[in-house]
């Protein structure tokens, strides 16, 4: 296994975990950007960029890319966060050089008209999709009640009004602003020929031009409070927590990550033994997210409307003991062996392997090996975890809780 | 799998919802999650956080015909990880005390899957397409779940949970003889059950609509294909890759690409031991849905005059590529081998299915779609509308 890096003169950044045992070669463009950086009127852009990256270039229609991904055999998608955009491939180690160009040719993408008009039906599509669904837009709800006017707080999607009210020409001013190859990551992971992929990076992004961007990263003043909302068709109730964290760049998120483990995790842990188990709740997790300069710690509930009120008043009295006395011991090396097992397991595959990499680089520019993480995991104490408790005290909350008007 | 760390196992006990008695639907999920609740010589909680220490990522689920329960671990862990679902298959404690909370759980599952717009639309049409009990939800009824009784699950695992056609799959890093002695000390003096059989009931219904205050109307269609263990499998699921695998695909291209119709649609090929069907699903704003269904069945009926050979070589890669990266993850090829040996009584290699593969061409595809041409459509919709059914 080894680590390799390059940059281009136009600032692209180009890095791999290179395994030449591996059975298979996953590639991504990592771009730093995503709806924390978007102004109100284009709510959403990112995402929707997103979408019309594949809609071709001025070598390819979008029948061409869609067509070219499935001849390569590759397994591709992309994301959007709040702040990242993230386009990934896996191929067969013989095609790195064609899925790399046509991964690069699609990061300086057309945005032609017909294509976006018929795109935004598709993203409308989408968000009515997830408003639809479980837990009925409660995280989204949850991020923005927390965050206030805080960017952080945006909504990836945005919203059916602000992508129906959308321009291409708007789309390209953010465009613009945010693709400079200095504000990229090309990652690989797996059987990955470095020097080629140098040599195809230099190729297909040596002429992209570099612009300066520009994030805010202040951290948000949280807002702390809760908030129902009604929905006429939910059966059951789906509340969200959020309560604060430490940013991406903070050491003691090892720590934030097994206290994690020991508060939610799904399948064994105080929320588990206090309100899965019993059939009190059919779902209540919780899960650390760190940001550019900012973090939180959120929770998530699924029960009977009825027992919500009783259910949040259970987990509150977790979190204040938490607060209060900690971890054990036992709690801590339980949730080290699950996180330490996981992590192995789920670098077998180069795919999966290639999102830690592409993630650790953009937000802390280091690499670290699967070894490297399970020694930063297996050295945490109580006590870090205690400091992290008391920098960020996990009943300070904002809830929202969605679910269906109450029964008279 | 040398070349791997992990190690992972799937026991599959040959119950499932089809078997639940008589005014009991529900009792295999109930027995599933009540075998989890302590076992041989350790308690609930003293059973889990004992897997916890081994670093197992576990799962279960009851299905149709199977009750699952599988495991994937560090390559060093696999052995106690297996004996501990020795004694979850095998001696369950059953306690009591527990009954209501296990029970309290079935009833989240219920409330939960109203919930899941997606699930129900595709229960429905699974419910036209099958004769009963094959479009049977695992959770079963509300109000059968009210009325089991501790022992309803003692007997009903007595009866049910036993080696014969049960089946252990392990992948990973291993060694087969150390392996088998392990399972053999475990399982080997497990006395047989008695078989269990099925009565099926037919439907005669074509189309449903569920009405629901929703954005979108979920659309489901599913028209009659063979199962696994069929000689054409390959050509029907071939067929079906050509109208869903990938972003080239036809459903992808001629309802989202090309007219923006919705964000969701696919197609897959759904299999039980001696039957099997296409399963279509989609979503789209009401005032779109009629014509997003009506476009969905075009591409259904067109696929009968046949594929190109440019369609089956986009997909051929595809499959090539997935192939070899399933032997990436031991979870999943543990997964997968367990499938082949209820369907097949044997394991596929992934060289044979290579093979099997590299053999099919346009025209054997197409020749088996003028055979087995699509139609006999069932249709189900869940929104605020109802639809019309043109084909």
């Amino acid at each position: 296994m080894k680590f390799r890096t390059h940059q281009l003169a136009n600032g692209l950044q180009i890095v791999a975990e290179c395994n030449e045992h591996a059975y298979s070669t996953a590639v991504a463009f990592f771009v730093n950007t995503g709806s924390r950086d978007e102004s109100a009127d284009v709510a959403g852009v990112s995402h929707f960029l997103e979408h019309m990256v594949f809609k071709g270039t001025p070598r390819r229609s979008a029948a061409d890319v869609n067509r070219e991904l499935d001849e390569l055999g590759s397994h591709s998608n992309a994301y959007t966060t709040e702040e990242q955009t993230v386009y990934y491939a896996t191929v067969l180690p013989e095609y790195q050089d064609q899925v790399v160009d046509l991964l690069a040719d699609i990061m300086r993408p057309s945005l032609r008209e017909d294509d976006f008009d018929s795109e935004k039906k598709v993203i409308i599509e989408e968000i009515y999709k997830y408003d639809d669904q479980p837990p009925f837009g409660a995280a989204e709800k949850c991020m923005e009640a927390y965050f206030g006017r805080h960017a952080l707080g945006n909504n990836v999607l945005g919203t059916v009004d602000s992508v129906g009210k959308m321009t291409p020409a708007g789309m390209r001013d953010y465009f613009q602003a945010r693709y400079s190859p200095g504000n990229m990551s090309l990652v690989a992971c797996g059987n990955v020929d470095f020097e080629a992929l140098i040599a195809a990076a230099e190729r297909h992004c040596g002429s992209w031009t570099r612009f300066d961007t520009h994030r805010d990263t202040t951290r948000a003043t949280p807002v702390l409070g809760s908030e129902r909302i009604e929905r006429i068709v939910a059966t059951q109730e789906y509340a969200v927590q959020i309560s604060a964290g430490p940013e991406a760049t903070d050491p003691i998120r090892f720590a934030v990550r097994l206290l994690s483990y020991v508060l939610g995790d799904e399948g064994g842990s105080r929320l588990y033994w206090a309100l899965v188990d019993p059939g009190l709740a059919e779902y209540a997790g919780s899960s650390a997210h760190e940001f550019d300069g900012d973090g939180i710690m959120m929770t998530y509930l699924c029960c009977s409307p009825v027992d919500a009120m009783a259910n949040l008043a259970i987990i509150r009295d977790i979190q204040q003991d938490l607060d209060r006395n900690g971890v054990t011991e036992e709690e801590l090396e339980l949730a080290k062996s699950k996180v330490c097992s996981q992590l192995v397991r789920r670098s077998e595959r180069p795919s999966n392997r290639l999102f830690s990499v592409g993630a650790n680089w953009l937000s802390r520019q280091e690499f670290r090996s699967v070894k490297d993480s399970i020694e930063a995991y297996q050295a945490v104490t109580c006590e870090d975890v205690r400091t992290v408790l008391e920098r960020f005290p996990l009943s300070s909350t904002m809830t929202v809780s969605v679910g269906p008007p109450p029964v008279t | 799998m040398p070349w791997l760390e992990s190690a992972a196992f799937a026991i599959l006990i040959p119950v499932g919802a089809a078997h639940d008695p008589e005014g009991r639907q529900g009792l295999g999920n109930f027995v599933g999650d009540m075998v989890q609740r302590g076992s041989g010589a350790r308690e609930s909680r003293q059973f889990v956080e004992s897997l916890e220490r081994l670093g197992v990522d576990r799962s279960s689920s009851v299905s149709l015909t199977h009750s699952s329960y599988s495991a994937a671990t560090l390559a060093s862990n696999l052995f106690p990880a297996l004996s501990l679902y020795a004694d979850l298959v095998r001696r369950p404690l059953f306690p009591g005390d527990q009954l209501e909370e296990s029970r309290l759980v079935c009833c989240q599952e219920i409330r939960a899957a109203e919930d899941d717009l997606v699930q129900r639309t595709l229960e429905k049409v699974r419910q036209l397409q099958y004769p009963a009990p094959w479009g049977r939800p695992a959770y079963g009824e509300w109000d059968h779940v009210q009325s089991i009784t501790l022992d309803d699950v003692q007997t009903h695992f007595a009866d049910t949970y036993g080696p014969d056609e049960a089946i252990i799959s392990v992948a990973g890093k291993l060694e087969w003889e150390a392996l088998r002695d392990h399972v053999e000390s475990l399982f080997g003096d497990w006395k047989p059950q008695t078989r269990l059989l099925v009565q099926e009931t037919s439907t005669s219904e074509d189309h449903v609509h569920v009405p629901h205050e929703s954005n979108q109307t979920h659309i489901a269609v599913a028209y009659p294909s063979v199962p696994y263990r069929n000689e054409d499998y390959y050509q029907a699921r071939a067929s079906v890759g050509v109208l869903s695998d990938g972003m080239s695909s036809r459903l992808f291209t001629e309802v989202r690409e090309k007219q923006g119709l919705c964000y969701t649609i696919y197609a897959s090929l759904n299999t039980l031991r001696d039957q099997g069907c296409v399963l279509c699903y989609s979503a789209t704003s009401t005032d779109r849905a009629q014509q997003t269904l009506d476009t969905t069945l075009a591409e259904l009926v067109r696929l009968r005059e046949g594929i190109q050979e440019s369609e089956l070589d986009r997909l051929k890669a595809r499959i090539k590529s997935s192939l070899i990266m399933q032997q990436e993850s031991s979870a999943s090829r543990a997964v997968s081998m367990a499938i082949d040996w209820y369907h097949l009584e044997a394991i596929r290699s992934l060289e044979e299915v290579s093979t099997k593969v590299n053999a099919l061409t346009a025209e054997s595809i197409s020749e088996f779609l003028r055979r087995c041409p699509p139609g006999d459509f069932k249709v189900a919709s869940l929104g605020a509308q109802p639809l019309e059914v043109s084909v």
